[in-house]
């Protein structure tokens, strides 16, 4: 009698402190964790919202849109509801928002750094290893009713971004890197070839020899009042990717911050010297590289391959008066890089999400659109809006794409041979790619590597010592504003919260009654056969 | 809380450092403002006449006080003291010189609201500087703008004509809070103004009244003349005197 008291009260703790433990793994909102269902239910009508981003081009714009419809015609109880939006930044704003009131969209173009930190609420994100897998709903699967891909047509370095931690929880719909577009008009002027893989040495060298001017203040080789050497768009990207190249810290896959280092400084201080005689500078402060580049004043422009239509003589899309554009030839490279026989480059591009709903149905309708997305129709159809490279293999390998890639310079509008070489590019350099680790506040940490430069370039244009002060002042200011120290994974945030450890206390304390009860009951039993 | 906390004394913290460094400079006239250079620290004391809307710690103000016209570019702002940069609050602010595109803009600045009577400007009849040098000297100031015709606005690769464009490709929506883009015409030369969302939202009248154009409509407008390699001026304001026939 007393035994299976002993057993069901020890069954009963355990079950509660299961629970709590459980409960104490996850953020505020609970949520039902999503099963594959055993059909798709295609009389009840679904409703499925689409967080959408354009880089505003309409090209784009109207390729979501063919999805969206050839998506309905395929599964007719199913209506996906668009929302455009032109920055991910708001995106990422408004699905936090929404996380909080349970009205996430089901579909979402998104970062994975966003997603870590989507995570926060439970079963805020779909995982999706197991709708990939399945094999009636899954990628290419028996039941899915278009020509989609296998989980091996997805370049694979592309789908291992969306992994954190072990699942994964988007899947890649477009992927660009950075290029460098590069004056060659102006490099040869100042006496330089342009090499394949440009160093940094190599850039700053040429952008300095750029600054000469006449005495009137007019720049030598470019004859205007105006002229940027060399501009990045991205410092986020430009500190993150010289950082790799030297295989210098930048954070753990934990999440421990270690960008605010030796290496780091020493790049701020190079970067500072170029900022302070102007020959280098940044979109924040001056503007679009492309803009400048077009008009005969910038000789290294940083950008996007996804912002490719926007760079050279002849590109379609023009920011400028068209008697501000200069004619010249664009040569596009890899950025530049400290070991080039050793080339890395950033992978970006937008990956795509499903949220987690309490309606099955309405999850797998979003997966099935996900996998629509990543049709050759409209993986062709987006990627040729800009540099972007198709995801999968299937369609970079089509006849369709080949032809595209084929038919490079034969107009300046789909075939524009600056817009093909960078999505060739990333289509030769695809290996040499890298992503940084994802946690809860990877985003934050990005954001803080660009404003290390922005700071840093500001600074020396306003004149401020470059000296240890300035950096330790730069480092504290840059942690704070981005709340560095309060991400979990730094060093001080991993320790077992208070709650956890309260918890164990508790299971601790819970087996250490048992033990003692259980040995009394050993006791008693043995002072009764004694007696 | 914890964060709101964090995030109130990380914008104090970024307050402290700007006014530091800003903090030798005195108040400048308009005049000694447009002598400075690019990136050198200014302080104004001027006039909100508008401003975008709040994000993430910063506020883009449309500024003008008797003597000239200031754009203020992200100007550190916590989110509680935004309501309080109402349409003729006098405020001094402390920031760098810069330039954007063309526009001269007072980037990095801090701010701190002054006692005063409240300065709403009037918008400046510079329709005859229209397409002329002239124009840029009233960079930044609320101006008006009389007597144009909307013009017919296109998409490179389409065949229509709009009366205006959500986003300067129509590749925007209302939905999405689009920035709209319209063409006038004075004198068989052709502009484009726009509606900036942030500060005009698709719930504004100036929003839906530039929604409600047709081509040939004849109308005034009212704005800030912001540059954007070139004349761009942010409309506030648009009615229709004739409408197209």
């Amino acid at each position: 009698m007393k035994k299976s008291i002993v057993k069901r009260t020890a069954v009963i703790l355990l079950i509660i402190l299961t629970t709590l433990l459980l409960s104490g793994c996850h953020g505020k909102r609970s949520g039902s964790a999503f099963s594959v269902p055993d059909h798709f239910d295609d009389k009840t009508p679904v409703e499925i919202v689409f967080w959408a981003k354009n880089d505003t081009n309409k090209n784009q714009v109207a390729v979501y849109q063919q999805a969206i419809d050839e998506f309905q015609a395929l599964y007719p109880n199913v209506t996906v509801n668009m929302r455009l939006y032109t920055d991910y930044s708001r995106i990422y704003n408004d699905v936090i928002t929404n996380i909080s009131t349970n009205t996430t969209p089901n579909v979402c173009i998104t970062y994975p750094d966003h997603i870590a930190t989507y995570l926060t609420g439970s079963n805020t994100v779909a995982v999706l290893d197991d709708l990939i897998k399945d094999a009636r709903f899954g990628l290419g699967g028996s039941e899915v009713r278009f020509d989609a891909p296998k989980a091996d047509e997805i370049v694979p370095e592309f789908l291992r971004e969306c992994r954190i931690g072990e699942h994964t929880y988007a899947m890649p719909y477009m992927r660009s890197t950075e290029a460098l577009y590069i004056n060659e008009d102006l490099v040869k002027k100042l006496g330089y070839e342009v090499p394949d893989v440009p160093t940094w040495d190599f850039v700053w060298e040429v952008s300095e020899k750029a600054m000469e001017q006449e005495e009137d203040g007019t720049f030598k080789v470019n004859g205007q009042k105006v002229l940027i050497p060399f501009i990045y768009k991205s410092t986020d990207n430009m500190m993150i990717s010289m950082l790799k190249q030297l295989d210098a810290p930048y954070s753990t896959d934990a999440g421990e911050i270690l960008i605010f280092n030796d290496t780091t400084k020493g790049l701020l201080e190079e970067i500072y010297t170029h900022g302070r005689s102007r020959a280098f500078s940044t979109f924040a402060i001056s503007s679009y590289p492309g803009n400048f580049l077009n008009a005969g004043q910038c000789i290294f422009a940083i950008d996007s391959t996804a912002g490719a239509t926007w760079m050279g003589s002849d590109a379609p899309l023009q920011d400028i008066h068209k008697e501000q554009v200069v004619r010249f030839s664009t040569r596009v490279t890899p950025i530049p890089q400290f070991h080039p026989d050793q080339p890395k480059m950033i992978s970006q591009g937008p990956s795509v999400c499903v949220f987690s709903k309490e309606n099955d149905q309405e999850v797998l309708a979003s997966w099935l659109f996900v996998q629509y997305l990543l049709t050759n129709g409209i993986q062709l159809g987006y990627a040729e809006t800009e540099g972007y490279l198709p995801v999968t293999t299937k369609a970079q390998n089509s006849a369709e794409y080949r032809d595209y890639l084929a038919r490079k310079g034969e107009d300046n509008k789909e075939h524009y041979r600056v817009k093909i070489e960078a999505s060739e590019l990333l289509m030769k350099h695809t290996a040499d790619t890298f992503v940084t680790p994802v946690f809860n506040g990877s985003a934050s940490l990005r954001s803080a590597a660009g404003q290390l430069i922005e700071n840093t370039v500001k600074g020396a244009r306003r004149k401020q010592e470059m000296n240890d002060a300035f950096i330790d002042k730069l480092y504290s200011e840059v942690k704070s504003l981005y709340r560095l120290d309060q991400i979990s994974g730094t060093k001080q945030e991993r320790k077992i919260p208070t709650s956890s450890k309260a918890v164990l206390g508790l299971i601790v304390g819970v087996w250490v009654l048992i033990g003692l009860f259980k040995l009394r009951e050993a006791r008693k039993n043995k002072t009764k056969q004694g007696k | 809380m914890k964060k709101i906390l964090a995030l109130v004394l990380a914008l104090a913290l970024v307050s402290c450092a700007i006014i530091a460094m800003a903090e030798d400079v005195p108040v400048m006239t308009k005049e000694e403002y447009d002598k400075a250079a690019v990136d050198d620290p200014v302080c104004v004391e001027t006039y909100v006449q508008a401003n975008q809307s709040w994000w993430d710690g910063k506020i883009t103000v449309y500024a003008q006080g008797e003597d000239g016209a200031y754009f203020l570019y992200n100007m550190v702002c916590a989110e509680e003291d935004a309501p309080k940069l109402v349409p003729g609050t006098k405020i001094k602010a402390h920031g760098y010189k810069a330039e954007w595109s063309g526009e001269i803009e007072i980037a990095d600045a801090v701010f701190e609201i002054l006692e005063a009577d409240p300065y709403i400007a009037e918008a400046e009849d510079v329709t005859a500087l229209l397409g002329t040098d002239d124009l840029i000297k009233h960079m930044n100031e609320k101006v008006a703008f009389k007597g144009l015709k909307v013009a017919p606005s296109k998409v490179e690769g389409q065949d229509g004509e709009y009366a205006f464009l959500y986003a300067y490709d129509n590749s925007g929506s209302h939905d999405s809070n689009s920035d709209l883009y319209f063409n006038v015409e004075l004198n068989g030369e052709v502009f484009t103004f726009t509606v900036e969302s942030y500060l005009c939202g698709n719930d504004s009248d100036v929003y839906k009244a530039v929604e409600g154009l047709k081509i040939g409509d004849t109308i005034d407008c009212e704005g800030f003349l912001y540059w954007y390699n070139g004349a761009n001026p942010h409309i506030t304001g648009v009615t229709v005197t004739a409408a197209a026939e």
